[in-house]
């Protein structure tokens, strides 16, 4: 993807006046703060008021923030969410990537297995929650259905199998979405590199490590902020299988946050973690930049 | 191949809005409360009860041709926040339906409904046809801000006689022969009670009974007028402690909290015959006659009020659930809407009809003298049973969740659940919910 974008580059300096091109950001400017901009401000005001969703709004100075701040509730579901992205990232990374690169290559039914591997991505992450839900019911679910006493377990009321149950469907949800990405990033690299490896007498293993997941660097830098940045975000899905429980183990930061609005009716509160979450993204996504090399100029095809 | 698949599961997943009722009306197509002619009246989707609603708002509708109600359907869960959120940006519907107390309480608190005493007053036949009982979670400050209407759901203990005859037991008299039969089910396969604890309100019914039948309405009373520590009670305590035991003792079906009572999967295990007992509320007669297959029909559920605890103070005939359910009128909506709103309250919203209707579901309605339509019933013993533990029952005290407001409710749910995973003992959930008391 980044390679998409180096090599557009220089063909949009060449055109006609340096910095006349600007206004094309105009529109996308426009939305980006009537739906991103205007609402995050006001979420900050929101988080210094108090607010129960029905009636007036009050200032309340910091209460709010001190009263988040002081709940050991944060630190548990900031713990839970980093957990959630460092399994989902770990689990989709490499899955994705042999995925991906087997989908870029030229095998026999590839088209088709594509298609198949591409289904997860069209369902509602609602549908798709509900739908292992009912399969997972230790009562009336898959295993007492089959009589497979192994996948008779308490799926969604142990703290460690719930866990992993959402990591799973995440996963198998979102794999196909990433694999689609290294399929693109594959396709990038020049056959070239590959015949000269092929020359010297490299392997298939050896190809891969060498060419591949080294030109894959910024695919794989594009593909990690997106997961990691969207798992900060998994609500639907969460909501649906589990809730945020049993208990508290699976309350990622954006379930806490609807919870303290919408169901406690505690706006402010509320909306102090929508800020942080904000705050957790921004910081995030910066990390990822930088880890990416400051020049994203610089070629990925030298040598070729 | 991918489309048609992904289309059905998304078909099967939706808690969408359905639309009900008169679409003809004028301005009928607007959801809130703002605009238009007709009245709007959002409730819950599951049958049977959506049935009786849908069909009594028609006949309203089709009395009131000028004047007509649109009505929309939610499922449980996702309606409790929906209203919040509709009400809280202005787009309440004209009639909110609701279980009262503590939700009501904030509703009133923002100004967002209006206040019936006087309307009641006016009309003093429809209150004196209700049950006085069904007035308390209606009324915030001495004021009544919603009609209490529908029927009255006791939390009853039913419990499956196949199971018992397969034991050869009784069912419970006491806290002790509960504790008896668990093990005796268990070793016979059967779970000894059934449980939606996802839901996690289904696991508070059991901590309401067990604070009443050992310490008596007071306990909770006292959380509820916000007295410090109130928690902290020696028999609340005992209380938390002896549900704790009976999950240990592996009382509950294994992996209740991956079931919930959205679903009824906590009812099929009863009418499957995979758990012997369930603690649940008396809407779910209806959903047990209607899913059930022969299990009701064929006279193989049993019923009872919850046993008394040996040593307890609480009276054995007193009972929890909700005393009814509770209609207001949002103070957003046109003095026209309004209007229509109080001739749907004063005729037909619990007129002859939606009575014998809400009794054919296997419900109680909360009119005096319901018990006269019973005769003839397929339900009649059931109907006669809840009537018998409404009219006896000392205190019938409204579901916690419902009473407290909203913000200490979801602290109270998020214990429960935390209660039932064993991963706080009772002091831990008592010193957390003293923290909110009042709040």
């Amino acid at each position: 993807m980044s390679a998409v974008a180096t090599a557009t580059r220089p063909s949009a300096k060449a055109g006609r006046g340096g910095g006349s091109l600007s206004w094309l950001a105009l529109p996308a400017l426009l939305f980006f703060v009537a739906f991103g901009v205007i609402p995050l401000i006001g979420v900050l005001v929101l988080s210094f008021t108090q607010w129960d969703g029905l009636g007036e709004i009050h200032l309340a100075g910091f209460d709010s923030w001190r009263a988040v701040l002081s709940d050991p509730g944060l630190p548990h579901a900031l713990w839970i969410t980093f957990l959630v992205m460092a399994a989902s990232w770990a689990v989709q990374t490499p899955a994705s990537i042999l995925m991906g690169v087997f989908l870029a290559g030229h095998q026999r039914y590839r088209a088709i297995l594509s298609v198949l591997y591409f289904i997860p991505l069209l369902l509602s992450s609602a549908a798709l929650a509900i739908t292992f839900k009912a399969l997972l019911d230790p009562n009336f679910g898959l295993g007492a259905g089959l009589q497979i006493p192994l996948l008779v377990q308490d799926w969604l009321g142990d703290p460690v199998l719930a866990f992993s149950v959402v990591i799973f469907v995440v996963s198998w949800q979102f794999i196909p979405f990433h694999s689609l990405i290294y399929q693109g990033g594959v396709r990038q690299i020049p056959r070239s590199m590959y015949e000269a490896a092929e020359l010297d007498g490299a392997g298939r293993v050896r190809r891969f490590f060498s060419i591949t997941l080294p030109q894959l660097k910024y695919t794989i830098i594009t593909s990690s902020t997106l997961m990691v940045v969207g798992s900060l975000t998994f609500f639907d899905l969460i909501f649906v299988l589990t809730a945020g429980g049993p208990g508290d183990a699976t309350r990622v930061l954006a379930l806490d946050m609807y919870k303290r609005g919408f169901q406690a009716n505690l706006m402010g509160p509320a909306s102090a973690i929508a800020v942080i979450l904000v705050l957790v993204g921004l910081v995030l996504a910066l990390l990822l930049r930088r880890l990416g090399g400051r020049d994203s100029t610089h070629s990925q095809l030298e040598g070729a | 191949m991918g489309l048609p698949l992904g289309a059905a599961l998304a078909a099967c997943g939706s808690s969408g809005p359905t639309q009900t009722g008169a679409g003809g009306g004028t301005g009928a197509t607007s959801g809130g409360g703002g605009g238009g002619g007709g009245a709007t009246y959002w409730y819950l989707s599951t049958q049977p009860q959506e049935g009786v609603r849908t069909r009594t708002v028609e006949r309203f509708n089709k009395a009131n041709p000028n004047g007509k109600i649109t009505g929309t359907t939610f499922q449980n869960d996702a309606y409790k926040t929906k209203i919040k959120t509709a009400i809280g940006a202005g787009q309440a519907p004209t009639i909110i339906w609701g279980w009262g107390g503590g939700g009501l309480r904030s509703y009133v608190q923002a100004g967002q409904v209006d206040d019936l005493t006087s309307w009641f007053d006016q009309n003093a036949a429809v209150k004196d046809r209700l049950f006085p009982s069904s007035f308390g979670a209606a009324t915030i400050d001495g004021k009544i801000y919603a009609m209490p209407c529908e029927t009255m759901q006791p939390i009853v203990l039913y419990y499956d006689k196949r199971a018992f005859d397969k034991i050869g037991a009784q069912p419970p008299q006491s806290w002790g022969d509960i504790m008896d039969l668990v093990p005796k089910f268990n070793a016979k396969g059967i779970a000894p009670f059934s449980l939606g604890g996802q839901s996690r309100w289904t696991n508070m019914m059991w901590l309401e009974f067990l604070f009443d039948r050992l310490g008596g309405p007071e306990v909770f009373q006292a959380v509820f007028d916000g007295e410090k520590d109130a928690w902290n009670n020696p028999i609340a305590i005992d209380a938390l402690g002896k549900m704790q035991e009976l999950i240990k003792a592996d009382g509950f079906v294994k992996g209740f909290s991956s079931i919930t009572a959205d679903s009824n999967a906590d009812q099929a295990l009863l009418y499957t015959g995979k758990a012997a007992m369930m603690l649940h509320g008396g809407w779910t007669y209806g959903s047990m006659s209607t899913d059930g297959g022969d299990f009701v029909s064929g006279g193989n559920l049993g019923y009872m009020n919850f046993p008394p605890i040996d040593g307890g103070k609480g009276d054995p005939g007193n009972t929890v659930g909700n005393p009814g359910q509770y209609m207001s009128i949002s103070s957003k909506a046109t003095p026209e809407q309004k209007e229509i709103a109080k001739k749907f309250f004063s005729t037909e919203l619990m007129s002859d009809q939606s009575v014998k209707e809400w009794v054919s579901t296997g419900a109680v309605p909360i009119v005096k003298g319901a018990d006269a339509q019973f005769a003839g019933s397929k339900d009649k013993a059931f109907l006669d049973f809840v009537y018998g533990i409404a009219v006896n029952a000392k205190s019938f005290a409204q579901s916690w969740d419902q009473a407290l407001s909203p913000t200490a409710a979801e602290v109270l749910l998020d214990n429960i659940s935390k209660l039932f995973q064993m991963s706080i003992s009772p002091q831990q959930f008592a010193t957390n919910m003293n923290a909110v008391i009042g709040k």
